[in-house]
Order: C-alpha cells, then structure tokens, then sequence
C-alpha cells in the first residue's frame, strides 16, 4: 500500500486539534481505513537511512518536527497527497464541506493540443488541464512533484498506462501539438542537462541512470518516439520519458499546465482529475481548473478535465440491510449526513432512495456497495451489532483430505515423522538429482523465477525430504521421514491445465538400508487402507532412482500405484548422503 | 560404604541415639561421608530417624582440603629437599608445587635454610632431620569435626592463611527408628519375572527409584506443528458445518484467479514482480466458461460495467485471462465453487472453507516465503451483510481462544464492504492484523447467475502467522522447508 508523509504540526492544524496525542491520530486513521504506520522526523528517517553520524553531521539542516508515515488504501488515489487526505479526514471530521470542483472554459478560448495520427503507433492519447494563478510554497510544491511521482507508481503503472508532465505555461506559446517522430528527429535540451541531446542520444544517457532507466523499455523499441510541442516548436515533453528543460516549473510558476499521455484513455482522465482536484486549492479561484481541449485527427474534440459528478441512485433500503439496521436506527437524514462526511453528497430523492454524488475525487466508487462501504465506516464498523448468519449447513471434509489425514496419523503411529517440504524447486532436484532425464518428466515450468529453487512445481515429494535428512544427518540414526502433500503434472491433453496428485512418500535412513522397515511400513498402510492381501503386490522392476535389483513397482489391483526400494548410491549422493536409504512413493488417490 | 553403615547401626544399637559429628568423631570419617550413610540407611524405611540441625562450624577451603589430604605447602616443600646435599633454590621452586609460600613458611620454621652464595646458584639444606606437620593435622581435625582440641591461635592462624572458613553444617541427630534393625538387605533394582514366578518378591527390598531423573524418550514418530495447526483449524470449521473446498489445484488460469474476481488486468497484482507465471503449460482454454456465456459477462462487467456498477472501462484480453499461474490464493477456487453453486436450479445457502497452499513471487524473509498456506471461510445466503461478517468471524477466533477483536475498513479488489482483522495481543501489548475479510463485489457474484439478493461473506489469513505465534517461532525457514531441524517438529 502507498505511504503518504505528512506533518503532525500540518495536520493537527487541519483538523483543528492542537492537542492530538499519537493515540488519537493512530485511532482517526483506524477508523477512516488508514493506517498510521510510523511517527518519525526527518532526522530520525535519515538515520534509519544513512546511520545516525550523517544525521548528526546535517545538523540544523534537518527538522525534528513530527511526521506520520500513513499507509492509505491503494485504490484511493484522491488520498495520496497530503492535500487530498487532509481535506478527506477534515470532511470525515465535519470540519469542512466536499469541494465543488469546476472545469471552466476562459472567455478568450480554451488552449488547444492536436493530436496527430502518428500517435496512434506509440501512446494514442493525452489529456491536459490548466492551473491558474496557483502559488506554491516550497512544502506545496514537494508535495506536486511527490504526487506524480505516487500517480506514476501506482495507477499509471511506472508510467506505462499514463505519463504525466507539468509545464510552466508563462514560458510556452499555445497552440501545442501531440505527435510521434522517429527518435533522431526529437532534438531538445532535457530536465536537469545544460545541452541538446537527440531521443538517440536520451535512450543512451539515461540507460545508466537508476530513476529513468526503468521507463526506457516502453517506447525503446518504437519506430516513433511520442513527443509535445508548443506552437514555436518547444518540447515540453518526451513521455513517458522526460520534460523538456525550457518549460519547468519552480516555486514562482504561476501557471502550471499539465499534460497526461496514455495508452488508456480513461486512467489519463482519472490521473489528471486527481491531480487538478488535490492543487486547485492553491488557485487564486480555489477548486477551479481552466480547461484545455483536444483535437483528434479524427475530427474528435475533447475537452479536459472531465472533472464528473455522477448521480447515483441508491435505495435506502439496501443500505440500511447492508449495515443491519432498521428504519428508526438509520434514518434517511443521518445517511446523507454520514455520507456527506465521505465526500458522497447524498440527498433523499425519496422515502425509499437516496440520490448519491460520486465526485471527481472518488473514482474508486464503481457500485453501490462501495457506497455502502462508506456508510458503514461512517458508522464506524466497530459500532455495528454483530450477528450470526442464519445459515444452517452441516460439515463436510473433502473425502482425499479426510484420507490423508487419517494416513498421516497412521505413519507416525508407525514411528515416521512428518516433513513439510516446497512445492516449488529446481529442474536438477526432480531430474537429475533423482538421476531422471528432464524430458521424460511432466513438470510445470515456471516462466518467472527470482531464483533457481522456483523452476517447476515438483514431480516427486523425494527430493525435499532427501534435502530434510541432508540438513538433520547429525541426528541419531535412524531418520525415519515422510511427507504427504501434492505434486503437479502437466496434463498430457490439449487443454493447456495441470494436475495435482496426492502422495505418500517415507524414507529410512540409517547404517542399514531398512529395507525391510519401508516394506513394512508399506504393508501396514495397505492393511489400514483395507487393501486385501491378494490385491496389493511388490512386482521387481528397474528405474534410475533406486538401486539396481532393489527396486519393485508397488501393485494395486494389478497396475502401478508407486514405487519402492533401495535408494541409488548416486541418488544418494546426489544429495551429499553417505548412508544407505530406502524409500517408497505412492499415489494416495488411487485409495479413495 | 557397608561397613560404614554397620557401624553406625551397632554405635546406635549401643547408644539409642547420638549426633552426626559424634559419629565422624568415633568411625573416623568426615562427615560427608557419615551423612552419606545416614541417607542411605534411611532410604531402605523408617530403620533410623534423623533430625537435621544446623550450626555454624569451620569448615576446609578447597586449599585446606588440598593441605589436608597431601600435607602442608612446607611440609610438601621440606620432603622435596634431599637430606645432607639439599637441592638448588630455582629448581625446588620450579617443582614443588606451592613452593613460594611453603619456602617462606618453612624457612620461617627454621626447618630449612638457604646458602646465597652455593656454587651454581643458591641451594637449599634441610636444618632439622625431620618435622611434625601441626597445620595438616589441624585441617584433619577440622574435617573430623573434633574442634575442641585446636587452639585459638591455631583456629586464628588456619583462618588466616584461608585454610578454612566459617561455614554452615547441617548436623544430624540420629536415633533409632520403628523398624530398626542391625542388617540391611541387598537391594533390588528391578521387579522380574523369576521373582513373580518365585514369589521372592516378598521378602526383598527394592532400591529407592530417583523419580527425578527423566525417563527413556519413547520411540515415536511425530507429526508436523503447521499441519497440526492446520488440523486444529479444520476441526473448527467443520463445527460451524462448513464444507472444505477441493483445493488440490496448484496451476490455475488468471481468468479464476483474478477476471472472475472482478481485479482488473492491469492490477499489480498480475503483474510478474508478484505472480509466477508459467512457459508449461503457458495458457489454458477457456471453453467450458465460454460455452455458457460466463467468459462474455465476465468481458462485459470489467470492460463496461453492468450489474449497477461502471466498471473498470479498459480494453479486457481473452488472452490474458487465458495465463497460467500458480494461485495466489485459494479465492480461485472458491471463485469455482460460488460459479459451480450459480448453476443449481435452485440456490442452495452454502459455507465453505478451504486450507491450501498458495504462491507469490515476492522477495523473501523472516515471514515472508514463495509458498504459504491460506486458510478461508465463506457463506453464501440471501441477505448477508456486515454483521453477520463480523459475527462469524467473531465466533471463529473465539474458538481460537481470541476474544478481543476489532475491524478495520481496508481495500480488496474483490470485496466491498472490506475489513481488516485486529486482535489484541498481550505480549505485544498492541492490536496487531490477524486476517482479511469482505463481502464480494456484485460484479463478482452477478456474472456467475447468482440471484441478486444472495450476499458471499468472506474472511481469510495465514496458516503460517498462527502457528509460528503458538509455537514461537520467528523465522518462517524454521517452520517450513527441508532446512527445518527435526528436533523441532519432535519437540513441537
């Protein structure tokens, strides 16, 4: 979940509290669905970083004022600025109203972005709002770069869905053009650089760079390279990659025109309304946004932001069910009034419903019960009276779980104890370790392993519990272990699914090989699985893993349900063992 | 140590009673040794009582005990010089042990003396021909516990030179006991078969067992904590009548793990930082959800909303649903359940439950590994909502032994309403996340053809948590994995 920084001293302001202990803001957050996860100070979050010398020897030059580190929903992205969860927490706290954003269209016409054809190759849209008359603070402007920052980690998933870019628009000349050119034809002097570089010579240079080398790959291997320009032919911005130098912003910008390039549509707009939303309280006309319209080659205009208020209708009813509470305990007054709270302006249409306005803010509203969500933490779970369901249904185990259970018990009765091994290994562990060649084995290969011990999903419980005697053979002997848990097959038809299959494997391991302990053992499970004597047989055959004339299928009925025998001396070394082993494996769900 | 035991019978034959230290003065013996035997007697039954008393005596030091046994630092140091010719200085110095103060003392005794100017370095000659070594009988007599006969300037002197010390003895008064006798059986140790056939068992006596010594460990198998853990969680859910879940389904389709749980397909969740996807079997076919128009509902309701919602408005692929994964939760099948469920004529109100293993690509530490077990309860009826939620998972954790609860609002794709789970912990002395829970979203029930007034509460958690809290245990690679030391899971 993102973590959100903000002032003690900033928030207390806010809410109007002066006096707000730790306990009392941990508690707040508790109950809006945030989490206080840490109360640090600048000071104290570089020593946790640098060591606490580099934090003695900054001095002066850090703060000790308190911060709380809150970890907020990651499907509010209204709340990832300090902006957007002070004003949500003091409309929570009835200390202020929702805003009303506006999306005005200025007297002398709106600034204008075509869009050009060549687009549609590389990041087809964009979308484009402009701040007015906005003056920051240096705390204020932090908190715009480190919201785009949060917007390109999250929503626009490290800028491949969206790619933001602020421009300081006293330095640009409208109209402004979106268009997509081959990267040796992009020229401009980038952010932060004091020379020209070409789109070429950018992919080269920032390769090395940790922040932006990780964007490279979404337009690297394009033809064409996205790219936006003013009217005189500035560059404002190569997304997803880089602004130009020419148009950035600092602290004395006053007007701040944003672009947004995506590859889809309707996050760009969400981006770009969260954006707007949080800063336009910095606006000399507070929560109001000047508009920008695009021009599509297909004769399309659009006009940004979109900044919707949605009506929803919602019967009363079914909020009043969802929070089990009756007409006299939840009137239609208190519902608008908590949902008011929620930044959900509500008014009764009705007797039986609720008119409901999802602001710009709330894209994370898709239904109704996301309504009733916010209901419900305005009431506050914990004041909610629990109930039971009425359900009525009577237990049931599944029939292969309630076998293995029963089989587990009667192996360790037998003396045997239980390993709990992974899952997941590496191709050499079910191959060659088990002296068996790759290709013969049905394994499941795993296409993004971080290490060489997630390959494939296991073809044989073996290898773990081999590695378990490895890891215990300073132990008294004998070691006598087993494991039931499931191995994975790849289905041998068309359908592209795996299987999972149920299995009992045991290993003896000690100055013998215990053969005769592993095939007693083996009996002793066929007479508690009722086997009868003549339907259950040992049959001689050959296989890698075991030792050569010390090895035999396990019969049931006549076919193969496992195998048993004495581990291969190689098998054995495979796994750094120089004692004698023997083991037996075998398929629980041919039993059920 | 039996004719010790004789002895002290006949004396307390003789006298009817009498103390430890009388004894030690009369066998003898120090009185350790007598207070050993003493125990003994007593062990075969009421031959002898014994009343402790103590007292504050002198006592050896190890030094002293030292002194006693072999003979004073001099005395040891005067022995080691040769008569007539005498020894070098350096030498005697190197090999008696003690040799600094034993010189001095017995230089002091005028018992040796010392030629400075002997060729080859200073020698030593014995001045007397032989000497009585007073501090070494001394110490004796401070063992026998016979102090009467030492001097004040000798007490004084033993002291000083930390011989001995004041300590506490505890001294016994001995008297004879209901059963006394002036023959003490041999004693048996074991009851055996011959002695039962015989009838012999009646006229021994059996040595007294050490009941505090630890018995033989019993040669047994055991079974694994997590998966006892795992038992214990299935008992109760089978006591609140749920029904387990068919979880053997390692390798899952994303469209069950995530499509048909309404998480869109560009969450991050999917994405392969936390998710293992797989090159064999790299996509599955989707025919059967196709077949019935499943799959065009669930395309529908992410792309363009219905069922009352807006949707998530992208561009939702077939193909992406069609991936393989391992499961990241044990949701998918539950997923399969609530859309096998939808398909009876008639719906039929249902709990479910399910304990499994589940996978996720993340890094790894203490309490975090690729593979972990997600325990999961479900009910599906008309009408559920919020407390009901919060009332079943209260009587869940109750039969866990958990009684403080609280919730907190928190996001899941799939669910709305969603609440964390809180408990108070008193060793922690803080409320610390104990679960997840929800109701699932319409968008994920509606596609399936569940009626509109039927509501799925949900609530989940880690196997792992509880287990490596019960049997505290901080690192996750000590519980699970071939690296686990048996002795763990023996003791656990």
């Amino acid at each position: 979940m993102p973590v959100v920084q903000i002032e003690k001293a900033a928030l207390c302001q806010c809410l109007n509290r002066k006096d707000f202990t730790d306990e009392e803001v941990d508690e707040l957050c508790f109950e809006f669905g945030l989490e206080l996860d840490e109360v640090t100070s600048e000071r104290e979050m570089l020593a946790k970083e640098q060591g606490d010398a580099k934090a003695a020897q900054m001095g002066d030059q850090l703060s000790d004022a308190v911060i709380y580190k809150i970890e907020v929903p990651a499907n509010r992205y209204d709340l990832l600025c300090v902006e957007g969860l002070s004003r949500a927490l003091m409309v929570f706290q009835s200390l202020a109203q929702p805003p009303l954003y506006k999306a005005v269209q200025p007297a002398a016409g709106m600034q204008q972005m075509r869009v050009a054809p060549s687009t549609a190759q590389i990041r087809p849209y964009v979308v484009c709002a402009m701040l007015r008359n906005l003056s920051f603070t240096p705390a204020s402007y932090k908190s715009f770069i480190d919201l785009q920052d949060k917007l390109h980690q999250t929503i626009c998933r490290q800028r491949s869905l969206v790619a933001i870019g602020t421009h300081d628009f006293d330095t640009l000349t409208g109209p402004f053009l979106y268009e997509a050119l081959p990267p040796s034809d992009i020229v401009f002097k980038p952010l932060n650089q004091t020379k020209e570089f070409s789109a070429v010579e950018l992919m080269q240079l920032y390769s090395g760079e940790s922040h932006l080398k990780a964007y490279l790959p979404i337009i690297r291997d394009s033809p064409v390279y996205p790219v936006i320009k003013d009217a005189n032919g500035v560059v404002l911005s190569m997304p997803p990659i880089i602004n130009g130098d020419h148009s950035r912003i600092t602290l004395n910008t006053k007007n701040v025109f944003i672009e947004a390039t995506a590859t889809d549509a309707h996050k760009a707009s969400v981006v770009l309304d969260t954006l707007v939303c949080a800063f336009s309280q910095y606006c000399s006309e507070q929560f109001t946004v000047e508009a920008v319209q695009v021009n599509y080659p297909d004769g399309r205009a659009s006009i940004y932001p979109s900044l919707a208020y949605r009506q929803v209708d919602i019967q009363v009813d079914y909020l009043r069910k969802g929070v089990g509470r009756s007409d006299s305990q939840l009137t239609i007054d208190e519902i608008c009034h908590r949902l008011t709270r929620m930044c959900l302006v509500a008014k009764a249409t009705s007797d039986a419903t609720v008119s409901v306005t999802v602001p710009p803010t709330r894209h994370d509203v898709l239904h109704p019960c996301d309504v009733l969500e916010d209901l419900a933490i305005a009431i506050g779970y914990n004041n909610l009276e629990m109930s039971l369901p009425p359900t009525l249904c009577t237990g049931k185990q599944q029939p292969l779980n309630s076998l293995t259970d029963k089989l587990r018990l009667e192996v360790a009765f037998a003396g045997f104890t239980e390993c709990l091994t992974f899952a997941l290994c590496s191709e050499k562990d079910i191959s060659e370790r088990l002296r068996l060649p790759l290709d013969s084995l049905p394994a499941v290969r795993i296409a993004n392993p971080k290490t060489l011990e997630f390959q494939v999903a296991r073809t044989s419980l073996l290898p773990g519990i081999l590695k378990t005697v490895h890891s215990n053979r300073s132990l008294p002997l004998p070691l006598k272990l087993f494991e039931i848990q499931d191995v994975v097959y790849k289905s041998s038809d068309s359908s592209g699914s795996a299987v999972n299959s149920r299995q009992l494997a045991a290993v003896y391991y000690g100055k013998s090989s215990g053969f005769e302990l592993i095939h007693g053992l083996m009996d002793r499970i066929m007479q508690v699985l009722g086997v009868p004597v003549d339907q259950y047989k040992l049959s001689a055959t050959e296989l890698a893993t075991y030792f050569t004339g010390r090895c035999a299928n396990v019969l049931y009925k006549g076919s193969p349900v496992g195998t048993i025998g004495v581990l291969h001396p190689e098998t054995l070394a495979q796994f750094d063992l120089t004692l004698p082993a023997s083991a037996f494996v075998f398929d629980v769900e041919k039993f059920l | 140590m039996e004719d010790l035991r004789s002895n002290i019978l006949a004396y307390i034959h003789k006298h009817e009673t009498c103390s430890s230290t009388e004894l030690c003065k009369e066998m003898n013996v120090e009185h350790q040794k007598i207070v050993g035997a003493l125990n003994s007697i007593l062990a075969f039954g009421e031959i002898i009582s014994a009343q402790p008393e103590v007292t504050s005596r002198l006592e050896l030091t190890d030094e002293g005990r030292q002194v006693a046994d072999h003979g004073s630092h001099e005395a040891v140091l005067f022995a080691s010089v040769p008569a007539g010719d005498g020894a070098p200085q350096s030498e005697l110095m190197k090999s008696v042990p003690n040799a600094k103060i034993g010189f001095s003392k017995a230089l002091a005794n005028r018992w040796i003396r010392l030629d400075k100017s002997a060729p080859g370095g200073p020698r030593v000659y014995r001045q007397v021909e032989s000497v009585s070594d007073r501090i070494r009988h001394c110490l004796q007599m401070v063992a026998a516990l016979s102090l009467d006969s030492l001097t004040a300037e000798e007490r004084a002197e033993l002291k000083k030179r930390k011989l001995v010390q004041e300590g506490r003895v505890t001294v016994y008064r001995v008297a004879k006991g209901p059963a006394f006798t002036l023959t003490l059986a041999k004693e048996e140790t074991e009851l055996t078969a011959e002695m039962l056939a015989t009838g012999v068992w009646q006229t021994l006596t059996f040595k007294a067992y050490n009941f505090k010594a630890l018995g033989q460990q019993p040669d047994c198998g055991h079974l694994h904590p997590l998966l006892k853990v795992r038992a214990e969680f299935r008992q109760i859910f089978l006591e609140m009548g749920f029904q387990e879940m068919p979880t053997n389904r390692y390798v899952e389709s994303s469209f069950w793990n995530f499509d048909a749980l309404f998480q869109p397909q560009q969450h991050p969740a999917r994405d392969a930082h936390d998710t293992f996807f797989l090159t064999e079997p790299a996509a599955c076919r989707l025919d059967a959800e196709q077949a019935d128009g499943y799959l065009a509902r669930v395309k529908a309701v992410h792309s363009n909303g219905g069922y009352g919602s807006i949707g998530y408005n992208y561009d939702w692929k077939e193909s992406e649903a069609q991936k393989n994964i391992l499961r990241t939760h044990t949701t998918a099948v539950s997923a399969r359940m609530l859309y096998q469920l939808a398909q009876q004529p008639q719906f039929q109100p249902t709990k479910y439950f399910s304990i499994d293993r589940v996978f996720r690509n993340e890094s790894l530490d203490a309490t975090h590994l690729a593979e972990f077990h997600q325990i999961e309860g479900l009910v599906a009826d008309y009408n559920l909502n919020l407390c009901h939620l919060m009332g079943i998972i209260r009587e869940f954790f109750h039969k866990l032994g958990i009684r403080r609860l609280r919730f907190k609002p928190a996001y899941n794709p799939y669910t709305e309403p969603s609440m964390e789970i809180f408990s108070y912990h008193e060793g922690l002395g803080k409320w610390v996340e104990i679960g997840n829970s929800g109701v699932f979203r319409p968008e994920m029930l509606l596609p399936m053809g569940l009626p509109e007034s039927v509501s799925v509460i949900a609530w989940g958690l880690s196997l792992e948590r509880p287990t490596m809290i019960k049997y505290g245990i901080n690192n996750i690679r000590d519980l699970i994995g071939p690296k686990v030391d048996l002795k763990m899971i023996c003791d656990s």
